[in-house]
């Protein structure tokens, strides 16, 4: 069986990035396996600009930004394969993959990232009744119909769902022709960006109506029409507050799915908030030499701190290999309370460097203080103006602090100021 | 001029069609829409039942039984999935217990080996994750399940393979008797056949009427269902039951042959045979009853939803019988429809014989059908990530008999989109083969024939 250092699985802003980390760290025999046509992931249908101003301090469109990658990978000339589908990632770090011509293959790792990115929500997930007619897409399978293929999904539309690509695709299809009826949110708060909200619906007379769900839809062939109606506190619908509109599509911003079938084929343990890897500081995951970064550990909000993650992911795993004897570690874990809805990493190692923490809180909350503190005392505070589930958090916490923490316990505390 | 034409290419008509191609006889089915097995065919339990439920001595009693012991042998003929995994019926209070005493003695009666009633200790045994309620079972070691439009589909392809002709988005308008033979007709063409098969499913009565036999009702019934993701599918070994009731079997909870779980359906009247929403009210219902047998059920993980219509009869038993001159009518084949197909296949061949159709076999009849190989690490390109489904099955779905036009219809031949993503990632991509292979243009692609377009056209091409 053919031995590879690494293999890293997905050929995304993540993978793309882990992989020239990996290469500036040391590491020269790697794979990066994607199953699209192209590197760069689902930034090559993200055709909006928006990208890289933390990273790059530029604005750039999503092609632009994954290019910014993919130079780096054709100059390091990182081998990858495209159209290669990883079936299977064994505990002991073999990877079997389908090609395009011939058998599928199967090579030994010394040590594996996963980023393999994430899925939209469908709607059978959401248990929408009604009909099935056509003309009922995720915004992603949208946005490749219009920005990679060229065909228009339907001309009078209504979303679901505030997250990001659906408030991206309300103003795509509007600058398209189309007319989009109404974004609705189940939530009394959007899930995407503010940015995203002003540019996208605001700018283009779009109604955000928050509280509100799709509770029918009609149609037997093509989709006619939604009913919608308003939902209460605990987010089922108000009998009496139904409201038809009549449209020929539909379309689902309504959450993401880390894709973790392959962390789980390899035994790995997953959060189950994030539906990503457990990871520590230096993003490996329950097993051993298996690191994970990007969307398929948890969902970002920006490229940027995606990038910045896979690199931390590919020195991890490149200093893995380099160094393969190593010590048992102390294990401290990060502790959620009220109104914090994840923290990663979820456990740090015998930390050396500064750990940048990320975290999303669970509700809309103003001028609140975070504070870290293990069992005896706070370690770090910050406050903070405005924050929202949608848009994610992150904290420095610096390694001197870290290392003389007493006990094996980090709390994470969001407090009124 | 055909021998026979057989109307409704649901999993009666195509066994029906299987059956014949064994003759020397030229055969059509007719379906109205563009692919086969889209009524109840393409949404029911896919269960075949062990035969204990329906009374004594009736049809549904009879040719389940018989059906249920040939279907083994016809799925492997056929290449398509079958799992032998016994059924439970869960009695929850003394009166259930009677009940499944009741149906063990007809299950006997009715000629289904091996039933047992068993005791919470042995249930718990058989199925650790049924709920602590549960006092005994019914144990019907015979049960089995199939993916049901896997087989309607394998079962056509293979009579066609053998000769018998497949005309869809041919919805049957007028049936004629001339002299010796008949004209049926659609809008837009017609055809003739010596005799005619009539197994239109939910419209049985409006063609048999067409032949001018009013002797029976259809209506439909709808039942509801949700199906989790494939990580869930071991939840249950054994098809899990409630004790009967007059409206039907209850929610059921089961593994698929595909390995995603299974839940519904439900049971209601309605009036319009083609109303196959789902309902608030109805994933509810689905919901609470699978949750009163198998209280640890992840609803999280529910992957879809969707509704079949079943063809309720108002006679009560299945209707295969004579009818005018050289016409049959098989109609209100509800539960335990699927179970028995194969059992009415050979039923209405006896017919023919007595009305002196002359059954002459071929010699050259095959009764298998492979299209894949079961080693799929050469298969290449990826398309359909969740279910692992090549470029190369989807081509071959494609161009192998029963054609494959549209997305739906790739997707129950392949599986591509019925995972865990529901074709979001692979959907566009199966419309660009479906146009590359059928040389038509991408916005012409349609999710299930008609005007169920996925695209309305290019780009900047809206006016």
């Amino acid at each position: 069986m053919k031995k590879i250092d690494l293999v890293i699985i997905g050929g995304g802003p993540a993978g793309m990035a882990a992989a020239v980390s990996a290469y500036n760290n040391g590491i020269k025999d790697i794979l990066i396996l994607e199953r699209e046509e192209s590197l760069g992931g689902i930034l090559q249908q993200c055709i909006h600009n928006g990208f890289g101003l933390h990273k790059f301090k530029e604005e750039l469109t999503g092609p632009e930004y994954a290019w910014k990658y993919e130079k780096q990978v054709f100059d390091l000339k990182i081998p990858f394969r495209l159209n290669a589908m990883v079936m299977n990632i064994s505990a002991d770090k073999q990877v079997t993959f389908a090609c395009e011509q011939g058998e599928s293959q199967t090579v030994q790792a010394k040590a594996i990232i996963l980023a393999m990115g994430c899925r939209e929500r469908s709607r059978g997930a959401l248990n929408i009744a009604g009909t099935r007619p056509a003309g009922i897409y995720t915004a992603g399978t949208a946005q490749k119909f219009v920005n990679i293929m060229g065909y228009m999904p339907g001309k009078r539309i209504v979303i679901l769902g505030s997250g990001d690509i659906g408030l991206i695709m309300a103003r795509r299809m509007t600058i398209e022709g189309a007319k989009v009826e109404a974004v609705c949110e189940i939530a009394p708060y959007s899930g995407g960006l503010t940015r995203n909200i002003v540019q996208c619906l605001n700018d283009f007379d779009i109604p955000l109506k928050l509280s509100h769900t799709v509770v029918d839809i009609h149609g037997k062939e093509r989709v006619t029409g939604v009913t919608i109606a308003r939902v209460d506190q605990n987010r089922k619908p108000i009998s009496g507050t139904e409201e038809y509109f009549a449209c020929d599509t539909l379309l689902l911003s309504v959450g993401l799915i880390p894709e973790n079938e392959l962390a789980k084929s390899a035994g790995i343990a997953l959060d189950k908030v994030t539906g990503g890897a457990v990871v520590d500081q230096n993003r490996e995951t329950s097993k051993s030499g298996i690191f994970a970064c990007g969307n398929v550990l948890h969902v970002h909000d920006l490229v940027d701190f995606v990038s910045e993650e896979a690199e931390l992911a590919g020195h991890s795993a490149a200093k893995y290999i380099l160094e393969s004897d190593k010590q048992a570690e102390k294990e401290i874990t990060f502790q959620l309370t009220e109104n914090i809805s994840y923290i990663v990493p979820q456990m740090l190692h015998s930390v050396q460097n500064d750990v940048i923490v990320y975290f999303r809180v669970a509700n809309i909350f103003k001028n609140v203080i975070i504070e870290v503190r293990d069992d005896e005392k706070v370690l770090y505070k910050k406050n903070i103006k405005k924050a929202a589930p949608g848009e994610m958090e992150c904290i420095k916490l610096n390694k001197e602090i870290l290392r003389d923490i007493r006990g094996n316990k980090i709390y994470v505390e969001l407090k009124q100021r | 001029m055909y021998d026979i034409a057989i109307i409704g290419a649901g999993v009666v008509g195509v066994m029906i069609a299987r059956e014949l191609s064994k003759y020397n006889l030229s055969i059509c089915i007719l379906d109205k829409e563009s692919d086969v097995s889209m009524g109840a065919s393409k949404a029911n339990s896919g269960i075949i039942h062990a035969g204990y439920d329906a009374k004594c001595g009736s049809l549904k009693a009879i040719l389940n039984v018989k059906g249920s012991k040939m279907m083994k042998q016809i799925t492997e003929e056929l290449s398509v999935k079958y799992k032998n995994n016994g059924s439970l019926v869960i009695g929850y209070t003394d009166e259930d217990m009677s009940a499944i005493s009741e149906l063990y003695d007809r299950g006997v009666k009715n000629g289904v080996e091996g039933l047992e009633v068993i005791d919470k200790m042995k249930l718990k045994q058989l199925e650790p994750n049924i709920s602590q309620n549960a006092i005994g079972a019914l144990f019907a070691p015979t049960g089995a399940i199939v993916c049901p439009y896997e087989l309607t589909v394998a079962a056509i392809g293979n009579a066609m393979d053998n000769g018998a002709a497949l005309k869809l988005e041919f919805e049957v308008k007028s049936i004629n008797l001339l002299n010796d033979y008949y004209e049926i007709s659609s809008h837009k063409e017609t055809m003739k056949a010596k005799y005619i098969i009539n197994a239109a499913g939910l419209y049985a009565d409006e063609v048999a009427r067409m032949a001018g036999d009013d002797s029976f009702e259809i209506h439909p019934r709808k039942g509801e269902y949700l199906i989790l993701d494939k990580e869930f599918g071991n939840l249950t070994k054994h098809t899990i039951f409630r004790v009967p009731s007059k409206m039907g079997k209850g929610i059921l909870v089961s593994a698929t042959v595909d390995g995603n779980l299974l839940l519904g359906p439900t049971s209601e009247d309605i009036l319009d045979k083609e109303d196959k929403s789902t309902t608030q009210i109805g994933m509810s219902k689905v919901i609470h009853g699978a949750l009163d047998n198998v209280p640890d059920i992840p609803l999280k993980s529910v992957i879809t939803s969707f509704s079949g219509l079943r063809a309720v009869a108002d006679r009560g038993d299945f209707i295969i019988e004579k009818s005018k001159t050289n016409f049959i009518n098989i109609a209100g084949i509800e539960s335990p429809g699927l179970s028995a197909s194969p059992a009415i296949a050979l039923y209405v061949v006896e017919l023919l014989g007595e009305m002196g159709v002359s059954l002459t076999p071929k010699t050259n009849f095959k009764p298998n059908r492979k299209i894949f190989a079961a080693d799929k690490s050469k298969y290449g390109k990826i398309i359909c990530r969740c279910e692992h489904i090549s470029e190369y099955e989807i081509v071959k779905a494609i161009h192998t008999n029963p054609p494959a036009t549209n997305v739906d219809a790739v997707k129950r031949r392949t599986r591509s989109g019925m995972g865990r993503c529901q074709g979001g990632f692979c959907m566009p991509h199966v419309v660009e083969i479906l146009a590359r292979e059928l040389n038509i243009n991408f916005e012409e692609v349609t999710k299930f024939g008609g005007n169920s377009k996925i695209t309305i056209g290019k780009t900047k091409g809206i006016s």
